[in-house]
C-alpha cells in the first residue's frame, strides 16, 4: 500500500509525492473524504492523478492512498436493468443511500452484495476446463441467462461445484490448478477497463443489425459486430436515433453510455424502457439494458472512464456469446474531457487543442467492436457493435473529433439541420450518409428478405441522387423546363422522402418497421413509378399523375399495423392499376 | 484561529498569487483586506505546493502587495438562503443592495452545487401554457425543461421573456411559484425594463433579482448565475415552490470565463474560449429540472445574444448542446413587424412529445404540430424559388404552399407581446391556416384528427 502526499491541485489533476512505488493507472483515493483517482503521469517521486469526483476542499499535504490495482469493473448477474456512473457505482443504490444528489467519496459496491441468485453447475466433479468455458449459469433477468465463465488465464480441474443460491461475493466452488494451487471461483470477476477481454478469433460480420429503422436498414445498415458514428449538430435528433436503436435493434444485450449528456435523458431512459416491451421477447426493455451514465453536471474525469466501462461490460456479455450494441452519446464529450485533461497535464496539444493521441485512443476504443469466436470449449459466436454519437461544434464535420471517428467507423450517418427544420426526421443525409457493410449484407438481405431488396434500396439512393442534380437546374430555370419524365422522377423522390424515409419515433406504429415491410413499403413507391412512367410516355399530364387519390393510401400506409400490412398493401396495389390504367386509357382516347 | 497571509506575490488581471500559505484546499474562498479596511473576495484557482493562485471577485484596483491581507474561510463560496429572499433585489455577489436589513439565512449553501443524480430525476412533462403560440403549439414548454432564447443584438429578447413570466401558468394547478431573475452584465435601461414589469404586474413579491450590470466588475459575472441558481434551488427543492429562473445574458458570462482562462495562459479552445466551457455551462444549466422528494422545480430560460447572428459560435453552440431546445429570435421577422419574432424553423422543444397530447393540451397537438412545421417548411422553399424565378415557375401545388406561408407568420406568429392565447386557440389557428392547403395533404395528422378538427367552411 503506497501512502502519498499532495502538492498540487489544479481542477480534477491532483500532483502527489511519495508514489514512486505506485503502479501507472493504479487506481488511488485521494485526501480524507477518499476520493476516487487515477494514476496517469508518474515523474520520479510524483505521480500525477485524474480525480473522478468534485475535488473542491481539497489541499496540499492531504494523504494520497493507491489501492495497488487498475480501474476496473465487476462482472457478474445483476448487471443488467441497473443504472451506473462513468466508474461503475449504482447510482440508485446511491440515491438511496443519499439522496437526490449525489455527493463526494461514496462507496458502493457496483453489484448488489445482499441479493442471492440460483446457480445451475454445467459441469461436474473433475472436469477439465479452460478460460472462458462456462461451469455454470444464473437466470438473471427473464430474457438473459447469465453465463459464469472461467475467468481469462484459469485453468485446472473442477474440485469442488454445488448448485444453489448464492450472493456475489460467496465461493460457488474451486478450481484446482495444475501445479496443484487452488483458485476459489464466485459468481462474479473483475476486470481492467482499459484492458480489451480476449476472444479466440476475430470474425467477419456478415449479419445485419436491425434496427426497424427505414433509412438505416434500407440505405445504410450497420452489420453485427459493426463500427457507426452519428455526427450531428444540436437538434439534428442524434438522441432520437440513439434511443431508437437502444430500443429496436435486435440483439440481447444494450449498453447505453450517456456521457456528458443530459440528465433528463438518461431519466427518459430509465423511467421509459421498463414500460416498452422489447417486440422479440415481449419483456420490458429494461432487461436488456445496462445504463451507464455521467451527465454533464458530474466530474469530468469520469466521463473519460465512462466509456471504458461500458465497453468492458459490453464485452462481458459478448464473451457468453450474446449480440451487445454498446450505444455511446457523446464521444465529442468524452474528447473533451481528454482534452481537459491534457491541459491541465500541460501537453503539447495538437488541432483545437485536442491531444495529439486523440485519433488512437478512439481507434483502441471502436476496435474493440467485432463479431468474435468465444474463449471457451463451445465455440460460441458473440458480437459486439459500437455506434458512438458526435456532437460537432457548429455542426462542422471537419473538426477533428469527427474526422478520426471517420476513419474507424464504416457507417456514418450524417445527420442534417436543414432536414431537421423541415422536421424530416430522422435527419440522416441521404447523400453524405455511408455504410461500407452494404455489400457484405446484401446476401443476408436476398435470402432473408426478398431477392429484389438490393435492387430496390440501390433505386432509392439513385432516385435522391437524381433528386438533387434536377433541383439545381430546378432553381435556375424553373420547373416547366423539366421534361415529364424528370418531374415524375422529383415527386418519386418526393414519395421516397415523405412516405418512406420519414420515421416517427413517438409513434406506436411508425417508430418500428419490420423488414418485411418495409420491403413492402418500397414496392408501393416503386410499382407506383413504373406504371407511372408508362402513363406519362403514353401523354399523361404530370399534374394529374401526382394529384391521384392513392398517393395519399401510399403515404398513410406507414401507419398501418403489422398484421394488416399485407392485405392493406394489395388493395393499394390494385388501386395504383386501377387508377394509373384509368388515367392512361383516358389519354389514349 | 484563522491565519492571515501578507504574502501576495503577483497580481495580474483578475488573478493573485499568494505564497507560503499553510492548509488551503482547492476552491476555498478567500478575503483580501485592503489597508483602507475595506474587503475583496476572491477563490483558489490552483493549489501548488505552498502558492496558491487565486482569482478575484472584484477589480483588483487598490491591492497593495506589501500591505494587504489575506485569509481563506475554510469552506468554498457560499449563499445564504431564506424565504425572505422573495421580493429583494441583491448584487451579482449576493449582498443586498435594495437598502433593506441584512437578511436573516436559514442556512448557507455552496454556490456551485452538487450534480443531481439521473437516477433521481423526474422527466419533465407538465405543459406550461405560456400563452406565445410559437412556443405552446410548436415547442412547448414544460415544467423542469431549459429553453434557451437565443437572440441578436437589437432583438426584443427582453419583451418576449418578460411575457413568459407574465403569462406562464400550469392549468389547472394553483400551485406557489416564483420568479429567479439573474441580470449579467446587462445595461441598467434592459435590468430596468424586466424590474418595472415585474411591478407592473405584481410579480415583484414573488421575484428574486441579482443585479450584475454592465458597470459592475466583469468578474463578478462568474458567481452572478450560480448565487441565482443557489437561490432557485433553494426555493424549489426546500420550499417546494414551482422556479422560473430567466438570466440573461449568458454571453456576458462566457467572456468573463474568457477573461480568466486567458489570463492563467490555458490552451484556448475555440474562439479563445477555454475548453471547459462546455462543462462549465453545463454545470450551470444542469441545475435545472425535478428531482425525487421534492415538490418544486425549476425551469430555466437562459437568453443569450449570438455574436453576428451566428449559431455556430461557440456559446449558442454548446449551450444548444446542453439545453433542451431552443427558441431562436429572428431578425427578418422583426423586420417584417412580426412580434415576438420567434424564428420557427431552428427552433425546438426537445421535451415536448411528452408534454403533448390528450390529457396534457389536445390529442390533434402532435399532428398539427408537425404538419405546421413541415407544411411552413415547404412553403417558404416555394417562395424562396418564387423570389428567383417568379410566382409562375410554382406548380399550382407550391403555390398554396406560399400562401399557407405568409398566412402563417401573419397569423400565427405575428401574436405581439400582449395577447394571451389559450392552447386550444393556438391549435385552432393552426387548423384555420392548415385549410388553405387541400386536405389530402395531412399526411401528418391522423385521418381521424382530420375529420374531426377540419375546419366547416
Amino acid at each position: 500500500m503506497v501512502e502519498g502526499k499532495i502538492l498540487k491541485v489544479s481542477g480534477p489533476l491532483v500532483v502527489a509525492e511519495g508514489m514512486r512505488e505506485a503502479n501507472m493507472f493504479d487506481v488511488v483515493r485521494v485526501g480524507d473524504a477518499r476520493l476516487i483517482g487515477e494514476i496517469i503521469e508518474m515523474h520520479g517521486d510524483r505521480a500525477s492523478i485524474q480525480v473522478y469526483e468534485e475535488t473542491a476542499g481539497i489541499g496540499r499535504g492531504d494523504k494520497v492512498v493507491s489501492t495497488g490495482a487498475p480501474l476496473s469493473v465487476e462482472l457478474g448477474p445483476g448487471l443488467l436493468s441497473n443504472i451506473y456512473d462513468g466508474i461503475q457505482r449504482p447510482l440508485e443504490a446511491i440515491r438511496e443511500r443519499c439522496g437526490a444528489n449525489i455527493t463526494k467519496g461514496i462507496d458502493e459496491p457496483a453489484l448488489d452484495r445482499s441479493k442471492t441468485w440460483h446457480f445451475v453447475p454445467a459441469h461436474v466433479f473433475g472436469d477439465k476446463v479452460g478460460p472462458g468455458d462456462v461451469y455454470g449459469t444464473v437466470q438473471e433477468t427473464e430474457v438473459i441467462t447469465h453465463k459464469i465463465m472461467v475467468p481469462p488465464g484459469v485453468c485446472g480441474t473442477i474440485v469442488d461445484l454445488v448448485e444453489g443460491d448464492y450472493r456475489i461475493t460467496d465461493r460457488i466452488g474451486k478450481i484446482k490448478r495444475p501445479d496443484g494451487t487452488i483458485e476459489e471461483i464466485m459468481l462474479s470477476q473483475k476486470w481492467p477497463v482499459r484492458v480489451s477481454r480476449p476472444y479466440a478469433q476475430k470474425l467477419p460480420p456478415v449479419e445485419p443489425m436491425i434496427t426497424g429503422q427505414r433509412s438505416i436498414d434500407a440505405l445504410f445498415p450497420i452489420a453485427k459486430g459493426g463500427t457507426a458514428c452519428v455526427p450531428g449538430p444540436f437538434g439534428a435528433g442524434k438522441t432520437v436515433v440513439q434511443h431508437q436503436l437502444a430500443k429496436w435493434s435486435d440483439v440481447d444485450v444494450v449498453i447505453y453510455i450517456g456521457c456528458g449528456e443530459r440528465g433528463n435523458e438518461m431519466t427518459d431512459v430509465l423511467r421509459e424502457f421498463p414500460e416498452l416491451t422489447d417486440p422479440r421477447t415481449g419483456k420490458s426493455l429494461m432487461e436488456r439494458t445496462v445504463l451507464i451514465a455521467n451527465t454533464s453536471d458530474m466530474p469530468v474525469a469520469a466521463r473519460e472512464a465512462s466509456i471504458y466501462t461500458g465497453i468492458t461490460i459490453a464485452e462481458y456479455y459478448r464473451d457468453m456469446g450474446y449480440n451487445v450494441a454498446v450505444i455511446a452519446d457523446s464521444t465529442s464529450r468524452w474528447a473533451e474531457a481528454l482534452r481537459e485533461m491534457s491541459g491541465r497535464l500541460e501537453e503539447m496539444p495538437g488541432e483545437e487543442g485536442y491531444p495529439a493521441y486523440l485519433t488512437s485512443r478512439l481507434a483502441q476504443f471502436y476496435e474493440r467492436a467485432g463479431k468474435v469466436v468465444c474463449l471457451g470449449d463451445d465455440g460460441r459466436i458473440g458480437t459486439l457493435s459500437a455506434i458512438g454519437a458526435v456532437s460537432p461544434q457548429g455542426g462542422d464535420i471537419s473538426e477533428p473529433v469527427t474526422q478520426a471517428t471517420l476513419r474507424i467507423v464504416k457507417v456514418f450517418w450524417g445527420l442534417d439541420s436543414a432536414l431537421a427544420y423541415k422536421r424530416h426526421f430522422p435527419a440522416i443525409n441521404w447523400l453524405n450518409s455511408y455504410s461500407l457493410y452494404r455489400d457484405r449484407l446484401s446476401d443476408w438481405f436476398s435470402e432473408n428478405v426478398s431477392a429484389r431488396w438490393m435492387e430496390l434500396t440501390g433505386k432509392c439512393l439513385k432516385i435522391l441522387q437524381q433528386e438533387a442534380e434536377l433541383n439545381e437546374i430546378v432553381q435556375l430555370v424553373g420547373m416547366d423546363a423539366l421534361s415529364g419524365e424528370d418531374r415524375l422522377t422529383l415527386e418519386i423522390a418526393r414519395s421516397v422522402r415523405e412516405d418512406f424515409l420519414q420515421q416517427f419515433a413517438f409513434d406506436d406504429v411508425d417508430g418500428y418497421t419490420q423488414l418485411d415491410k418495409q420491403y413492402e413499403m418500397l414496392t408501393l413507391v416503386f410499382d407506383f413509378e413504373a406504371k407511372a412512367a408508362a402513363a406519362v410516355a403514353a401523354g399523361a399530364d404530370i399534374e394529374e399523375v401526382s394529384n391521384l387519390p392513392v398517393r395519399e393510401q401510399i403515404g398513410r400506409f406507414k401507419a398501418v399495423p403489422y398484421a394488416d400490412y399485407l392485405a392493406e398493401s394489395e388493395k393499394i396495389k390494385q388501386e395504383i392499376s386501377r387508377q394509373l390504367d384509368a388515367l392512361t386509357e383516358k389519354v389514349e382516347a | 484561529m484563522i491565519k492571515e497571509y501578507r504574502t501576495i506575490e503577483e497580481v495580474a488581471g483578475p488573478l493573485m498569487l499568494v505564497k507560503q500559505v499553510e492548509g488551503v484546499k482547492y476552491d476555498e474562498l478567500g478575503e483580501i483586506e485592503l489597508p483602507d479596511g475595506s474587503v475583496r473576495r476572491c477563490r483558489v484557482l490552483e493549489v501548488n505546493g505552498r502558492n496558491v493562485l487565486v482569482q478575484l471577485f472584484e477589480s483588483s484596483a487598490g491591492i497593495n502587495l506589501a500591505h494587504s491581507k489575506v485569509r481563506f474561510t475554510g469552506h468554498g463560496v457560499q449563499m445564504p438562503v431564506s424565504p425572505d429572499m422573495l421580493g429583494r433585489v441583491f448584487s451579482g455577489m449576493g449582498e443586498p443592495i435594495d437598502g433593506g436589513a441584512k437578511l436573516i439565512p436559514e442556512k448557507s449553501l455552496d454556490i456551485n452545487g452538487t450534480p443531481i443524480n439521473p437516477a433521481a430525476r423526474y422527466y419533465p412533462s407538465e405543459f406550461i401554457q405560456t400563452g406565445i403560440s410559437t412556443i405552446d403549439g410548436l415547442n412547448t414548454l414544460v415544467r423542469g425543461q431549459k429553453l434557451p432564447i437565443f437572440s441578436g443584438s437589437g432583438l426584443p429578447h427582453a419583451n418576449l421573456a418578460a411575457q413568459i413570466a407574465r403569462q406562464a401558468k400550469v392549468r389547472g394547478s394553483d400551485s406557489k411559484f416564483a420568479v429567479v431573475f439573474a441580470a449579467v452584465g446587462i445595461t441598467f435601461e434592459e435590468a430596468d425594463f424586466f424590474i418595472s414589469d415585474f411591478k407592473k404586474t405584481g410579480a415583484i413579491d414573488r421575484t428574486v433579482l441579482f443585479i450584475n450590470l454592465a458597470s459592475d466588475p466583469a468578474i463578478e459575472r462568474i458567481s452572478t448565475p450560480r448565487m441565482a441558481l443557489t437561490a432557485a434551488e433553494y426555493l424549489a427543492f426546500e420550499c417546494d415552490m414551482h422556479v422560473l429562473v430567466i438570466m440573461t445574458d449568458i454571453t456576458n458570462y462566457a467572456e468573463a470565463l474568457r477573461e480568466v482562462s486567458a489570463a492563467r495562459k490555458e490552451v484556448p479552445g475555440r474562439r479563445g474560449y477555454p475548453g471547459y466551457l462546455y462543462t462549465d455551462l453545463a454545470t450551470m444549466y444542469e441545475r435545472a429540472g425535478r428531482k425525487m422528494g421534492s415538490q418544486g422545480s425549476i425551469t430555466m430560460i437562459p437568453i443569450l445574444s449570438m455574436p453576428e447572428d451566428d449559431k455556430t459560435h461557440p456559446i449558442p453552440d454548446l449551450t444548444g448542446y446542453i439545453t433542451e431546445g431552443q427558441i431562436i429570435l429572428s431578425r427578418e421577422m422583426y423586420r417584417k413587424g412580426y412580434m415576438p419574432p420567434v424564428d420557427v424553423l431552428p427552433s425546438l422543444s426537445r421535451l415536448k412529445d411528452k408534454g403533448i397530447g390528450e390529457g396534457k393540451t389536445r390529442e390533434d397537438h402532435s399532428g398539427v404540430l408537425n404538419q405546421l412545421f413541415s407544411s411552413y417548411a415547404r412553403g417558404k422553399d416555394a417562395k424562396e424559388l418564387m423570389v428567383v424565378l417568379g410566382e409562375a415557375a410554382l406548380t399550382p401545388m407550391d403555390r398554396l404552399y406560399a400562401k399557407f406561408a405568409d398566412a402563417f407568420e401573419e397569423k400565427f406568429i405575428n401574436q405581439g407581446f400582449y395577447e394571451d392565447r389559450t392552447i386550444e386557440k393556438t391549435l385552432d389557428i393552426g387548423w384555420e391556416l392548415l385549410s388553405i392547403l387541400p386536405k389530402s395533404e395531412m399526411k401528418r395528422i391522423k385521418p381521424q384528427y382530420v375529420e374531426k378538427y377540419w375546419p366547416k367552411k
